[in-house]
């Protein structure tokens, strides 16, 4: 597979469908399992980890899934393309730049699940859904799971559970996360609610796969720290709970704002459109701030002509790597300011002459 | 944005619930965030008076070895990665503690692999094989160090 047939789609987790989808962006669950014959990544030889990948490939050939995976090699993979996949969530940056080795990630076409090999862990499970999915994430993950299971002996001690190379991570490797966009808690200055809601039960939020300052576009991800003691479900059911108690905080801000302040609203959403559709020079940073502004306009009904999904698509597509890959050359950092405000222009131009 | 603990670019930005309202950001790289993510259970710990962590440098200076990677419990410590699954038992009275207070316990509760049985078993016979084996190559037995190998190839393919 090319990866540049991926550049035009909008994979699984920018969908902007789903339940709950005006506040939740995507679910993501992970699983961390290793083989029980070999050492951790972190300490097997080269000709370990290209046996532990040998085998995870022919397991993955063979399971028997509604979808098919396809195996990429890391090593041999232009950096570009490494960025690219990390921006669409498919493989961590330490698996792209950190880690050395045979390593590669193997995922499908709709881009709803992943498995990297030889990360921290010989094998990270991961299934991505639109909005707020936590049970079909892991319905879809627990038949993934016992696919490569059936066909490779997984390292499980009885008191433990799965082994992984971090303690915590250790007894259902399992990391539940959930991506929220909150910008009206942001903007009334609550996002503090958020933060003691989450006391509760030892959750971590951090902004966007660790991109920028936690505030960039007022996205969050929220998921559990404990991973040994607590089934699956209850893992899950945990982070639930709290995803609710926050979607409702979130509404009523966004209702506070609508009662309050609906034309300070308009006007803010008004004027992001116009910067990112005149502005020269942007930084992602920039764009993603104002397309939050949008995203929370289109939510709050305050505009009806730019669809949730164009959002999205503006949003994937200016990061960095998609950007380069878009022009077809490598930018550095004037010249990506300079091609991101023309593609926005373009494409908010475009939208504009379909009202 | 620099990460606080080393010249790499910040990626993870981290806000700490001290409670009470009070809140610590915390700016780290990929890898200072991984290390710093267990720790603060540690000092979360100390302050309770649960001192789990120190007995084992008071009483054995590089602690437990695993025998099958190697790898000293200090190793673990300083790095907070493990070597192998055996280290799970070679250091396992001093994970306890570990485990309780960065998961408030020691119990696997979640999935069972459906063939764990069998492969507990298989495990435990193919750690024993691969032991002998080097053993047999030692002592320069190579004739019953090829049946062994075989057996190893039969068991890895079953």
């Amino acid at each position: 597979m090319n990866l540049d047939t991926l550049l035009p789609n909008l994979g699984e987790w920018l969908r902007g469908t789903g339940p709950e989808s005006d506040v939740v962006v995507s679910t993501r669950i992970r699983l961390a399992r290793n083989l029980a014959d070999y050492p951790f990544t972190g300490r097997a030889t080269p000709a370990q980890k290209t046996e532990i990948v040998s085998r995870v490939k022919e397991a993955i050939s063979r399971v028997e899934l509604p979808f098919k995976l396809d195996y990429h090699d890391v090593p041999s993979m232009p950096v570009l393309d490494r960025q690219f996949l990390v921006e669409r969530q498919l493989i961590s940056r330490e698996l792209a730049a950190v880690l050395e080795g045979p390593r590669g990630v193997a995922f499908d076409a709709k881009e709803s699940a992943s498995v990297m090999v030889n990360e921290e862990d010989h094998l990270r499970l991961q299934v991505l859904r639109s909005g707020f999915a936590l049970d079909d994430a892991w319905s879809d993950i627990d038949k993934l799971d016992d696919s490569l299971e059936s066909r490779l002996a997984y390292a499980f001690h009885t008191q433990f559970g799965y082994l992984t190379a971090c303690p915590t991570n250790v007894g259902t490797g399992l990391r539940g996360s959930v991506m929220l966009h909150l910008p009206a808690l942001g903007l009334t200055k609550q996002i503090d609610k958020v933060f003691r809601a989450l006391q509760k039960i030892n959750l971590a939020v951090r902004g966007l796969h660790g991109e920028g300052s936690r505030a960039f576009g007022d996205l969050y991800q929220i998921s559990n720290q404990v991973t040994l003691g607590k089934s699956e479900q209850k893992i899950l059911g945990e982070i639930k709970e709290v995803i609710l108690t926050i979607l409702q905080y979130e509404r009523q801000a966004r209702a506070v704002l609508l009662k309050e302040r609906r034309q300070a609203e308009q006007d803010r959403v008004a004027r992001a459109l116009g910067t990112l559709g005149s502005a020269t020079m942007i930084t992602a940073e920039e764009t993603m701030e104002l397309l939050s502004v949008v995203r929370l306009g289109i939510h709050l009904r305050l505009i009806d002509d730019v669809p949730a999904t164009a959002v999205n698509q503006l949003f994937i597509q200016t990061q960095a790597a998609h950007l380069q890959k878009l022009v077809g050359h490598p930018l550095d950092g004037e010249e990506r300011n300079a091609a991101r405000a023309k593609y926005l222009k373009a494409r908010l131009r475009e939208l504009g002459s379909q009202r | 944005m620099k990460c606080q603990r080393c010249p790499k670019q910040a990626t993870l930005h981290i806000t700490e619930v001290l409670g009470d309202e009070r809140f610590e950001e915390v700016h780290l790289c990929e890898d200072c965030a991984k290390k710093y993510l267990y720790e603060p259970q540690q000092k979360k710990n100390a302050k309770q008076g649960v001192t789990a962590t120190s007995e084992v440098e008071e009483d054995t200076p590089a602690g437990a070895r695993c025998p099958s990677c190697g790898m000293t419990f200090l190793e673990f410590r300083n790095h907070g990665r493990f070597g192998c699954a055996h280290d799970y038992d070679a250091f396992k009275p001093d994970l306890l503690p570990l485990m309780e207070s960065v998961h408030g316990d020691t119990k696997h509760a979640g999935k069972i692999p459906r063939r764990a049985p069998r492969t507990a078993t298989t495990q435990a016979e193919l750690a024993q094989l691969r032991h002998r084996l080097q053993t047999l190559i030692d002592e320069e037995k190579y004739e019953e160090a090829a049946r062994t190998r075989d057996r190893i190839k039969e068991l890895e393919t079953s």
